[in-house]
């Protein structure tokens, strides 16, 4: 019983792996080795494709400007998603739940049909090739998300809480930073995880609003492979780094993920 | 729980409706406006009405994409959520290992999606890939860069191990957010596993699950960096979805009219489906 339940996520695991060590593999051969031989580890292993990266600054800038937008993305996201959440889970107002289905109905549209349009809106207030405006063009499908998650965490505190504090004689802004904030911390984790992981994987946004300045890492790979020919070993390594800062997030927020989950919406 | 009437409560939901709307309604209104003019280059443009949506309704390769896409969603939905549902399942409740299984599963979550597509190229490529050997090492003839078969069949792969794990993160928080006195109740009456699970678990997961479906269906529906990056939309155009034939209408061809009439059309069909969505969910809720 015991070893057929663990078999499953065990080989699920496997599969998830495979692809990924694939890509590690090659990232530590050359190009050379990876059209010439066929194996299932480097022969000639060689750091060559990873100090190219760390030395090379339109490589290594790259990644600055993704994790730049991608950490101004969540910010922005959170900090005007927190207030619209607590309104939405504690008031009744006019058009609220019209509100609410507008803004979800923005995580729906597809990145592809806004492409030229956001284009000519960030070349027209002059921020293209900005990392604002890649993060601004994200808070589209990322501030939505950002409401429905908290919202739904919100909706689990009881509101005595809110009544007692007043009673307490705290203002609202008090209230909000020194109490609610603290209490609902497992679902700013779980939010930010998920506006973090959005900003960071979406390319065709941030490839159409973006030219040499604020290029993000993704899109250095894609030009890098047309001109170059195909420098298969640099590209597996470039990849390869792409994993790590998600890594690191789940690392962090794994536990409010776990018991996040749980009492959350998403 | 009870919600108050405050209309002050406005001033709180402000910042996000400016802030979405800067980013929306623009470039929607831009679109719309394209989808009803012909222009022959130098910003000038003659009012066509209702031409353009005329023609890409009536145009066998916007049909030829929709089925295509409609098929791929529907594919993926078969596969993804009973097996999402399955790992789940089997997971540990507690103890050291379930970080583990949480933080390698959610991996591939956070890679950005044309290095999804460009690991898989390599992966499964018939002279250095790992996957394409051990197909034709089988004794298969796999190459998905020519036969069709094989470019979607890659491409249900791909997507499968990039999203799977959403749905099992999300049925797995459901499934823990059981009371365990559901369990023991379950014990005492001596249902059986098929029993606990079709009576007790499945009805708890609903609300995630459909959250997953949700996500799963739009995400799937708009999906473009990853095929685009695998298979380019080919061999011919057999994998090539909605977003990739606007795409390239829109950016390649410069046909604005014709792409933003799609636009519309594309956006209105997500959104329909969507608002069923919703609005089942919502009824659910208030139940």
């Amino acid at each position: 019983m015991n070893i057929k339940k663990w078999l499953l996520p065990t080989i699920y695991i496997l599969f998830l792996m495979l692809p990924i060590y694939w890509l590690l593999n090659m990232s530590f051969k050359t190009t050379n080795e990876i059209l010439g031989t066929f194996s299932l580890y480097p022969q000639n292993f060689t750091l060559a494709n990873y100090e190219k990266i760390f030395t090379d600054p339109t490589w290594y800038n790259g990644y600055l400007n993704s994790i730049t937008y991608v950490v101004m993305n969540t910010i922005i996201s959170l900090s005007v998603a927190l207030p619209a959440a607590y309104a939405f889970s504690r008031y009744r107002f006019l058009g609220d739940k019209h509100l609410f289905f507008w803004l979800l109905t923005n995580r729906m549209a597809p990145p592809a049909v806004f492409a030229l349009p956001f284009f000519q809106l960030y070349s027209a207030v002059e921020l293209f090739d900005t990392h604002i405006a890649v993060a601004l063009a994200h808070c589209l499908f990322n501030i939505p998300l950002a409401v429905w998650i908290l919202e739904g965490f919100m909706s689990g505190v009881p509101k005595e809480l809110d009544e007692t504090a007043f009673l307490d004689g705290y203002s609202f802004p008090r209230f909000f930073i020194r109490i609610f904030i603290p209490t609902i911390v497992a679902g700013i984790g779980v939010a930010a995880f998920f506006t973090f992981m959005y900003s960071w994987v979406e390319l065709l946004l941030a490839k159409t609003l973006t030219s040499v300045a604020a290029k993000p890492i993704a899109a250095t790979m894609t030009r890098t492979a047309s001109t170059a020919g195909y420098e298969l070993g640099l590209l597996a390594a470039a990849g390869t780094l792409t994993i790590v800062p998600g890594a690191f997030v789940i690392y962090f927020v794994r536990n409010y993920i776990a018991k996040g989950f749980a009492m959350g919406r998403v | 729980m009870s919600k108050t009437t405050n209309q002050k409560a406005w001033i709180l939901v402000v910042p996000v409706v400016v802030l979405v709307a800067f980013n929306a309604l623009i470039p929607l209104m831009t679109v719309v406006n394209y989808s009803v003019q012909e222009t022959f280059g130098n910003n000038v443009f003659f009012w066509e009405g209702v031409k353009w949506f005329e023609e890409v309704l009536n145009s066998s390769r916007f049909h030829a994409s929709f089925m295509r896409q409609l098929a791929f969603t529907g594919t993926i939905l078969l596969i993804e959520i009973p097996l999402g549902i399955a790992v789940a399942l089997s997971m540990p409740k507690k103890g050291p290992w379930v970080s583990v299984c949480l933080v390698l599963m959610a991996l591939p979550l956070l890679i950005p999606w044309n290095v999804v597509g460009a690991m898989w190229n390599i992966f499964a490529l018939p002279d250095i890939g790992l996957l394409g050997r051990m197909i034709n090492g089988l004794g298969i003839n796999y190459n998905f860069t020519q036969q069709p078969a094989a470019a979607w069949a890659t491409t249900i792969l791909m997507d499968v191990w990039h999203w799977t794990s959403l749905v099992v993160l999300l049925s797995y928080a459901g499934l823990c957010a059981i009371p365990d006195a559901y369990y023991q109740a379950a014990k005492i009456d001596g249902a059986s596993a098929w029993a606990v699970f079709w009576r007790i678990q499945l009805p708890k997961m609903k609300r995630v699950l459909t959250i997953a479906i949700l996500l799963r269906f739009m995400d799937s529906f708009m999906i473009y960096t990853e095929p685009f990056v695998l298979t380019g939309g080919g061999p011919g155009n057999t994998t090539t979805f909605l977003s990739i034939d606007l795409v390239k209408i829109a950016l390649g061809q410069f046909d604005l009219g014709p792409a933003a009439a799609m636009s519309l059309i594309y956006f209105f069909i997500v959104l329909l489906m969507c608002w069923v969505f919703y609005t089942l969910m919502m009824r659910d809720e208030e139940q």
